[in-house]
């Protein structure tokens, strides 16, 4: 009988660990039948997510484990809180890309990590800056994550920020990748709003942001 | 007093666990070359005689101890007929992955090395530099690790994908990989290269575990390095490699490049004397740096990690980005110049 919170996600965050999808459902299913899965999400998914994004950032875990723990959990609460559901839609629109070239994986731990999250946001895999600036005003984004791995397409970035107040579009701009973790100023020189390290510091910006938007 | 050593003495020296005259440096240079020849990077790789002049040039100038005829990392896809994206201020990159499903795998055969355009433009630049220079410097070769290649070939995510939940596909690239590696590092060995850094940035514990390391990238590594006719260096492209530097050393490479993330003291003594070390300024942060700064971050670096030999000062990434001004190059070579003489005070 698992009785705490703390327990719940150190068992939690084992599982994902080992890839035991099984074991990862029942522990937030058995979380589930005193509160919903919103609360479920918000005390054991981020909590666990966190803690293997923490532990990545000290060296003590690899990006490989980070992927697939956001993967597992991004389909166990697909399975628990379909896309549709009103509790993921009520949200500013908000966007994930990769400017200019194909290295996706960043973008794809964010992205799992925010839906992991109880987050709904459009993925717009690569885009070059006119195409992103063309599809945020279609989409009316509100919060647009961005994540790079070579260090021209975070300058890009600032090219971006102009491009979107020339259109007088705003919103706010998150920014994360390899350039950014290399050189703590970067971000700021940017333009971006914020600097994610790991996918859960997507998840404490989203939810400030709402906050900030609502 | 030591008497003045050539580049490849100084290397060597090093590399034996000795001190030679001075710290030897990398300034692992590609893009610059476009920039000394005012020439677009595109139209820059487009020959192997620009690179062959570009890197004369550089070498001319910052006065360093190897020579780079890296073209691009996307070359080795390339080479199977994958796309490359030219931009104005960056490295060339791998488009569109040339594995769109696995079971291409299954039928996934290497290019021949022989008469292949991109691949021969590298061997014709190796081949050049070494007619022009000889032995005073060595020259570096580059190839990617077979268990880092699949990052182009299939995209990053299909390739964690495919590592952790098709072992039987991943064993079959890994094996046309192999003979692909060791056949086109042997080609640049046999065009002239001295060495060859083999890139391996998945195997660094930033990306995989070292228990799944020692597993996967290790024997890779151990099998391909056993057969390249010359001394490795492998790279982590700036990726953490700490926890895995005795496997490393099994692999018989005979430097490792190392990541700013990590304690180059640490390093150095993990290396216990077996192992040489490359590094590991910052190379993204020294786009911005004063010449203040680059002083201050080299003589830091030699004083803590040059005692001994066994030591070659770089960046961390293995290709320092376009952006980073001359100014700062020729600052690090001018600290280099005057601070790194052996013995380091």
């Amino acid at each position: 009988m698992i009785n705490n919170t703390l327990e719940m996600v150190e068992i939690l965050t084992q599982s994902l660990l080992d890839m035991d999808r099984i074991k990862v459902k029942k522990v937030i299913l058995s979380n589930c039948e005193n509160s919903s899965i919103i609360t479920s999400i918000e005390e054991l998914v981020v909590p666990a997510l966190e803690r293997i994004g923490q532990s990545w950032e000290n060296g003590s875990l690899s990006l490989s484990q980070v992927y697939m723990s956001g993967r597992i959990c991004e389909e166990t609460i697909d399975d628990l809180l379909p896309p549709l559901d009103p509790d993921r839609t009520d949200q500013p629109p908000m966007a994930i890309v990769v400017l200019d070239d194909y290295h996706m994986l960043g973008k794809r731990i964010v992205y799992s990590t925010l839906r992991a999250s109880g987050f709904e946001l459009h993925n717009y895999n690569h885009m070059d800056i006119e195409t992103l600036v063309k599809q945020i005003k279609l989409d009316e984004i509100k919060i647009l994550l961005i994540s790079v791995l070579m260090l021209p397409s975070a300058l890009h970035i600032k090219e971006l920020r102009q491009r979107l107040d020339q259109e007088n579009i705003t919103l706010k701009l998150l920014v994360g990748g390899a350039p950014f973790r290399f050189d703590s100023n970067l971000w700021t020189e940017v333009g971006a709003d914020a600097m994610g390290i790991s996918a859960t510091d997507a998840v404490t910006y989203v939810k400030k942001c709402i906050e900030e938007l609502s | 007093m030591v008497k003045t050593m050539t580049s490849l003495e100084r290397v060597l020296t090093t590399l034996s666990f000795k001190e030679p005259d001075r710290v030897p440096f990398f300034l692992l240079l590609t893009m610059h070359g476009a920039k000394e020849l005012g020439i677009s990077i595109k139209e820059y790789f487009s020959k192997h005689e620009y690179v062959v002049e570009g890197q004369l040039r550089l070498r001319e100038k910052y006065k360093h101890d190897c020579y780079y005829p890296f073209f691009y990392a996307g070359i080795e896809t390339e080479a199977w007929g994958g796309e490359i994206i030219y931009s104005d201020d960056g490295p060339p990159n791998a488009g569109e992955p040339i594995i769109a499903k696995f079971d291409q795998i299954e039928r996934f055969e290497a290019p021949k090395i022989k008469n292949n355009q991109p691949l021969q433009k590298v061997l014709n630049a190796i081949e050049d530099l070494k007619s022009r220079i000889g032995n005073d410097a060595p020259i570096i070769g580059v190839v990617m690790s077979p268990f880092s290649l699949p990052v182009m070939q299939l995209g990053f995510e299909k390739y964690l994908d495919l590592m952790i939940e098709h072992p039987a596909l991943f064993n079959k690239l890994m094996a046309v990989n192999e003979s692909f590696c060791v056949e086109w590092a042997n080609a640049q060995i046999a065009a002239g290269a001295t060495a060859i850094c083999f890139f391996d940035p998945v195997s660094s514990t930033t990306i995989v575990t070292p228990e799944m390391y020692e597993r996967t990238g290790f024997q890779i590594a151990k099998r391909v390095i056993a057969q390249i006719k010359g001394p490795t260096a492998t790279h982590f492209a700036s990726g953490r490699c700490l926890p895995i530097i005795p496997k490393v050393m099994e692999t018989g490479t005979a430097i490792i490049g190392c990541s700013v993330e990590e304690d180059p003291q640490e390093i150095k003594f993990k290396c216990a004397g077996k192992l040489s070390m490359l590094g590991n300024l910052n190379g993204i942060e020294m786009r911005r740096w004063t010449s203040l700064e680059a002083k201050a971050k080299v003589k830091e670096l030699i004083s803590l990690t040059a005692p001994g030999g066994g030591f070659i000062l770089s960046d961390n990434h293995g290709e320092i980005p376009f952006q980073v001004p001359d100014e700062i190059l020729m600052t690090i070579s001018e600290t280099v110049h005057t601070f790194g003489n052996y013995p380091i005070n």
